[in-house]
């Protein structure tokens, strides 16, 4: 009934090829073996079931019949990520993991260890407006020092990273700093309380270490009384952006008809950017100096001059944008792999059924025969749609690496504009005497005109000159800032 | 009457002029051509007949035919061998955009040539005159041939419908009063008939999934393009060494993306394409079952007037009315009808259970070459993957220690 020419099939390869393939003594055995099945059918044996070593193996094992080394990853699969923290250097067994660059900038860090452990729920001592609200989750976290070796332990809330992040901002302008995790408003309320907490305390673990393996931030007082410091954090806390702009108002009208110390920068708040404080006037300033860097016609005599600063910064943003890139068909490859797995599985399934119903109503030999092999394809799709999903779970957490990065660049991003922010200062800054030397020298010339001088102009130049002074010292704080700024860049590029 | 060519069944034709040579008849698809202008448009395709048969106008005959001709043939065929399954037919393809796409026409083309080789292959159908018109007759005589045949042969939605319902329900005619269609009582058939639209609904979903495992593995490897190429541009922001690695990894994503095109390919037309083939197989034994219940209703109501015929004429003959003389003419002829009727429904009945039988044999063959086809591609695939990656590792190593702080 069957000739060997009648065989028909889709596409049969010939012999040859089907021999150059890794499953060739496999593939041949099963040809042959198809071809006796057919006339053994009559005798009711099932040489499919006769051999089960080569065939199951070949079928079920297939896909994963030349997995070389499953030791690096077996350990590596289902590990969280936190393990890694601080932990590499003691899990040499991880070779090929993505943190064995981490391990020597661990090396380096002055803290051995970080951990997050432990979140607790507990109850604001002052009674909060916010209906519900009074009750907040601490986190123990215990850290000990690579040189002492002393451990330390201490419980901080969320509110208290945020202090530290917002601190470390202040003092370390210019640096590259790693951004503290998300507030994440929305999603407190959505998710579920337990994987909130776990999310939130994973994060803020490594947040912490991020920060101690900073050559600079590592070794930070402000990191350390985070760490160490007992009770509550001795940091001063921020103010919200609300009460800032207030306050900024209130003082607005005294500066603007220039009474006394409202009216001009002081030395101290010339060292911080305009935009964070409460000095509007200087806001405004400010914006008007760059406005006039961009379209006036003049130069202002003190401008970014590093040219290989400017190349940097440009290789910065271009970098930016292509980890930005990255990380979006990171995102896409990871769905993808998702929905292979799911599909393959599905298939799985719809031949499960199929051999179940086929095995149900046999009549025939012939569909005992296809019944059995249905359920070897089922079981392997089944096998195979698992091993995607284990395959995306690493994929993520590796892939996840070009995120943070990502977030990195933010930071990058920010320590660019501190110093274009002190330069800003500085422009003002100077523009603003070059002004107020020019009402002096109006003032004196007009007066000068006058017969015995004029007292209230005279009054008015002396209240000028010392806001010059006021001024001229800023102006020195603010260069010496953004000098630093430009020294601590320096410092980032070796 | 349109009467069934018989032979006996399982005996191929021997050919008496070459007892040394087995008797062979292979056709060939090939070669797919556009013809034509805008909406008449079409695709021809070579035919290329091999064979040793006398039948045949000799060794060898090349004939081009289109769609309509293999459609024209089915339904030849269809009408001259009720009983037996004829070989299902690629689909018409619903939308126009589709029509010329490379993939598509390359699918229909294997199922064409799949179709006329398990005609050419199947021991009654192969002896069939409307084959040999098919395969050796020009095009103009083709055509002609054609157009005759306007469809009034094919098979109504209706009937399809009116088995449908007899599987599914008896019971609501009952209730409602209407009288209970005329319909076999055969338990095994009852199990044949409800086994074959069961398989029909499996079947379909497997293929459904199939299909969807072709899509995501062409979505995968767009994914994994996209992403090399991203991975190289930002490789190029980096320094030299770093860099280099990046783009290395970057290209072996490119390459592996080309891969899962190929086995997207593969899979579709080595696994999928046969998955489809057994759906239309299994619709094809539904049109099958409607033939068998039309003929037990012929069957059936011939029998009946046949007796009612033949009480009519014993009254008459007792009442030796000259009318008897006609009465039994018309007698002898309806019980001739109503035997060959019967004799028709017997046929069927005969065909379908060997067709069953071979049936599902060339089905477990089938499946089980897809399946292997499956299981290779898929090993092939993730071993050119892990190769891809594993190659990767020494130069990731290698760039490791040098990445400082």
């Amino acid at each position: 009934m069957m000739g060997p020419e009648t065989h028909l099939g889709f596409g049969s390869p010939p012999r040859e090829k089907m021999e150059s393939l890794v499953l060739s003594d496999v593939a041949s055995d099963y040809r042959s073996a198809m071809s006796s099945s057919l006339s053994a059918v009559v005798d009711g044996c099932d040489p499919l079931l006769s051999l089960p070593s080569p065939l199951s193996t070949s079928a079920a094992a297939s896909s994963s019949s030349s997995f070389v080394d499953p030791p690096s990853y077996a350990d590596v699969v289902f590990s969280p990520l936190d393990s890694q923290n601080g932990a590499a250097p003691d899990r040499p067994s991880l070779r090929r993991d993505s943190s064995s660059p981490r391990s020597d900038r661990a090396a380096a860090s002055e803290y051995a260890k970080i951990t997050v452990s432990d979140p607790q729920k507990e109850q604001d001592a002052v009674n909060s407006l916010v209906p519900g609200g009074g009750t907040y989750v601490t986190y123990l976290i215990t850290s000990r020092t690579r040189a002492g070796g002393a451990e330390f332990r201490v419980r901080r809330r969320f509110r208290d990273v945020v202090t530290l992040a917002d601190r470390l901002a202040e003092a370390y302008r210019g640096y590259f700093i790693q951004p503290r995790p998300d507030k994440n408003v929305v999603e407190s309320q959505v998710m579920q309380k337990h994987e909130f907490v776990e999310q939130r305390r994973s994060a803020i673990e490594k947040y912490l270490w991020r920060l101690s393996v900073h050559p600079v931030i590592g070794k930070s007082e402000e990191l350390r009384a985070f760490l160490q410091a007992q009770g509550k954090l001795p940091l001063p806390t921020s103010t919200d952006v609300a009460s800032r702009m207030l306050d900024g108002a209130v003082r607005l009208p005294k500066q603007l008809f220039g009474e006394g110390p409202a009216g001009y920068v002081t030395p101290q708040d010339a060292v911080q950017p305009a935009k964070g404080g409460r000095d509007l006037l200087r806001i405004f300033k400010e914006l008007k100096q760059s406005v006039a860097n961009d379209w006036g016609v003049a130069k202002p005599p003190v401008v970014e001059e590093d040219k290989e600063f400017l190349e940097r910064k440009e290789k910065m943003q271009d970098l930016e944008q292509q980890l930005s890139m990255a990380s979006q068909q990171a995102e896409v490859l990871v769905k993808a792999q998702q929905d292979i797995g799911e599909t393959m599985g599905q298939l799985g399934l719809a031949f499960i059924k199929l051999t179940k119903f086929e095995t149900e109503e046999a009549i025939y030999n012939s569909q005992r025969v296809r019944a059995t092999d249905a359920k070897c394809l089922a079981t392997a799709a089944v096998k195979a749609s698992r091993l995607y999903r284990e395959l995306n779970a690493q994929t993520v957490k590796h892939l996840d690496t070009l995120h943070e990065y990502l977030g990195l660049m933010l930071a990058v991003q920010g320590a660019f504009s501190d110093r274009a922010s002190a330069l800003l200062t500085v422009q003002t800054l100077m523009s603003d005497l070059t002004s107020l030397h020019t009402r002096i020298d109006k003032l004196e010339a007009a007066s000068s005109k006058i017969f015995g001088g004029d007292r209230s102009r005279m009054r008015k130049v002396e209240e000028l000159k010392e806001t010059i002074r006021v001024t001229e010292d800023a102006k020195c704080c603010a260069l010496r800032e953004y000098e630093r700024i430009k020294e601590s860049y320096l410092l980032w590029l070796c | 009457m349109i009467s069934p060519q018989r032979s006996p069944p399982g005996s191929s034709s021997q050919s008496p002029r070459s007892p040394s040579a087995p008797p062979f008849l292979s056709v060939t698809v090939t070669d797919p051509v556009k013809l034509g202008n805008g909406v008449q448009a079409y695709i021809s395709y070579r035919v290329i007949t091999k064979t040793n048969l006398p039948e045949y106008q000799g060794p060898e005959k090349i004939v081009i035919r289109r769609y309509s001709d293999f459609v024209w043939l089915h339904d030849r065929l269809a009408e001259k061998y009720r009983g037996i399954f004829i070989p299902p037919l690629p689909e018409k393809s619903a939308v126009e955009k589709f029509r010329f796409s490379a993939e598509f026409i390359e699918m229909r083309r294997q199922a064409l040539d799949i179709f006329i080789n398990r005609i050419a292959s199947h021991p009654q159908l192969k002896q069939s005159e409307d084959l040999r018109t098919f395969l050796q007759e020009d095009e103009e005589t083709m055509e002609r041939a054609r157009s005759q045949e306007t469809g009034i042969f094919k098979k109504k939605p209706a009937d399809l419908i009116q088995i449908f319902k007899d599987v599914q329900s008896k019971v609501s005619d009952v209730v409602l009063g209407k009288e209970k269609p005329v319909e076999e009582s055969n338990p095994e058939y009852e199990k044949l008939k409800h086994y074959i639209f069961e398989l029909e609904d499996h079947l379909a979903e497997a293929q459904r999934q199939a299909y969807r495992l072709v899509k995501r593995h062409r979505e995968l490897g767009q994914s994994l393009s996209d992403f090399g190429k991203a991975i190289k541009l930002l490789g190029a922001c980096e320094g030299d060494s770093l860099g280099k690695v990046f783009a290395d990894l970057g290209s072996k994503s490119e390459l592996l993306s080309i891969k899962l095109q190929k086995e997207a390919h593969n899979l579709l037309m080595n696994f999928e394409e046969p998955l489809k083939d057994y759906v239309r197989a299994v619709q094809s034994i539904k049109a099958t079952m409607v033939d068998r219940a039309n003929a037990f209703r012929q069957q059936c109501e011939l029998a009946e007037t046949t007796k009612l015929k033949e009480i009519n004429l014993d009254k008459l003959m007792l009442m030796r009315s000259e009318k008897a003389m006609e009465a039994e003419i018309e007698y002898k002829e309806l019980k001739a009808e109503s035997e060959e009727a019967t004799r028709r429904f017997e046929t069927i009945v005969k065909l379908m259970s060997e067709e069953m039988v071979r049936f599902q044999e060339q089905k477990t063959a089938d499946l089980g070459l897809a399946f292997h086809e499956f299981a290779k591609g898929q090993a092939k695939l993730a071993n050119e993957i892990a190769d891809a990656w594993r190659s990767l590792v020494p130069k990731l190593d290698a760039c490791s220690p040098s990445l400082c702080s």
